[in-house]
């Protein structure tokens, strides 16, 4: 293994652990609006780190704009997505979580 | 590397079924939700590592598509098919 | 057994297991939103097999078909079958209770175990290593006027199959118009945030849709995949509120819905008159056809799919 191979490795590897981050937030936050932020945030990073990962190890720049691409892509649509939920969810009533 | 990507690749998996989880228990419509989302991102994670492994450029492309779908049906749920009465909040 | 291979048996039974796993939570949750979004779960692990199998083409059209848009559309008539469910509630009050019919079970059980029995062994005697038909498609790479083998038989040598896809697209179209009109839904003005995601992803999509027209003749993409991503960019703007100039909905509208499968069904007519086999393409015609009839396709599948989400047949101007 090349040392672009350990930082690759690496770098996928704290990636895919913030996607368990995230799923466990999602399933033990106890309401929506908690479980949005889980998975948006952790997912975006953790995708990001893969993508880093996944960059170190790409044949051509051309490849890098376009993983690069993807994930702004995804952070627009997650973000959009999880405000459209949020105010969705507040407007029909769904009561946030007190201590 | 190919150990690897589908090491994680099986994880990522896990994750997405651990999810699942929440898409069939979610007391509220948006919980399951949720779980298209979390399919959407974990999809692409996984997509994009097993084009690495492949070393198929063409499955990136895919990523993208899946990306940009799951989006298109998040708001298909929150604009149609959300069950229940809006009321109007003062607070935004 | 080596690690690398049992990780990836790993892999492929968490798919398939899931695959499972999920089509059966879908069928049997009582709640139909429960199902529909456990549906479109299933239509994206379905994609992933197909990225597992490394079927780029197939993944893509998965993905925008049977994950994206066929949860759209099915969110949609969900929409629509709850607002019918209200109507009709507050006009019967009878106050009677649906009983589901029990009829017993073990015969469809049967019956289905037979047919996975008989699938299974068809597919298990296949011999592993079969080429199938790639070899005879990779001979006839050269004339067919593409380079990419999939769209080489999507477009020259099955385009026959393609043909009567597209038709019965456009006939699905027809069935739901003549459908009549459904209760109308008032909906909120979209939001800033909403009206942004869609003049953002608008022109990626469309973009995106054009990419696969022009690289399916040498990677994988095509017609399908477009029109596909083209029908998600219509049915986004659709929800963000925008609605087409009443000018086009009428003769313009028609005119693209039918460029398509019109276009495919001249070139068929074409080719039999001058003598060769129906679909036949003269080879050094070849690749210019199939842009010119790909590009047709995919304009007049996203504008389907499209309004096909809409669901409302346009209504008739009115004459003065």
């Amino acid at each position: 293994m090349t040392p672009s191979d350990y930082v690759a490795s690496s770098l996928l590897i704290f990636g895919t652990l913030f996607f368990f981050a995230g799923t466990v937030g999602l399933l033990r936050f106890p309401d929506v609006y908690t479980r949005l932020h889980a998975l948006t945030k952790s997912d975006n990073v953790g995708l990001g780190l893969v993508i880093a990962g996944l960059a170190v190890q790409a044949e051509s720049w051309f490849v890098v704009g376009k993983l690069l691409l993807i994930w702004l892509l995804v952070l627009l649509a997650g973000a959009s997505v999880a405000h459209l939920i949020a105010k969705g969810a507040m407007r029909r009533g769904v009561q946030m979580w007190k201590r | 590397m190919q150990t690897i990507y589908f090491t994680l690749g099986s994880f990522l998996l896990l994750t997405l079924g651990a999810g699942i989880w929440r898409a069939l228990r979610g007391p509220t419509a948006a919980d399951r939700m949720l779980a298209v989302q979390l399919f959407g991102t974990t999809a692409v994670a996984t997509t994009l590592l097993l084009a690495e492994a492949f070393g198929n450029a063409a499955l990136r492309d895919v990523a993208l598509v899946f990306a940009l779908l799951a989006a298109v049906t998040a708001v298909a749920f929150v604009r149609r098919a959300w069950p229940g009465e809006e009321v109007e909040c003062d607070s935004e | 057994m080596e690690a690398l291979t049992l990780l990836q048996w790993t892999f492929d039974s968490l798919i398939g297991l899931g695959l499972m796993w999920l089509a059966w939570r879908a069928l049997a949750s009582p709640q139909l939103f429960r199902a529909v979004v456990l549906f479109v779960a299933f239509g994206l692990l379905m994609a992933l097999a197909w990225v597992r199998l490394d079927a780029p083409d197939i993944a893509l059209a998965e993905v925008a078909i049977g994950a994206g848009l066929t949860g759209a559309l099915l969110l949609a008539a969900l929409a629509r079958l709850t607002t019918a469910e209200k109507a009709h509630n507050e006009a019967d009050q009878s106050g009677k209770r649906n009983h589901a019919v029990r009829t017993s079970r073990w015969f469809p059980a049967a019956l289905l175990l037979m047919v996975a029995a008989g699938l299974a062994y068809s597919v298990l005697s296949i011999p592993p290593s079969s080429a199938g038909l790639s070899v005879e498609v990779a001979a006839n790479l050269d004339i067919s006027g593409v380079s990419n083998p999939v769209t080489a038989v999507l477009l020259n040598f099955r385009g026959y199959d393609t043909l009567l896809e597209i038709l019965v697209l456009l006939l699905a179209l027809l069935g739901v118009w003549s459908l009549g009109g459904s209760p109308s839904q008032r909906a909120a003005p979209a939001g800033p945030v909403l009206d942004t995601l869609a003049r953002v992803l608008t022109p990626v999509l469309i973009l995106l849709a054009a990419y696969f027209l022009w690289v399916g003749a040498h990677a994988p993409g095509g017609a399908f995949q477009a029109g596909a991503v083209l029908g998600a960019a219509g049915v986004l703007l659709l929800l963000a509120g925008w609605r087409p100039h009443p000018g086009f909905m009428q003769l313009p509208l028609r005119l693209v819905l039918v460029a398509g499968p019109g276009l495919f069904l001249v070139t068929a007519l074409f080719t039999v008159v001058m003598g060769r086999h129906l679909l036949e393409y003269p080879p050094e015609r070849a690749r210019i056809l199939i842009v010119i009839l790909e590009t047709a396709e995919a304009l007049s599948i996203g504008t389907t799919l499209a309004a096909l989400f809409r669901g409302e047949r346009p209504q008739e101007k009115e004459r003065q």
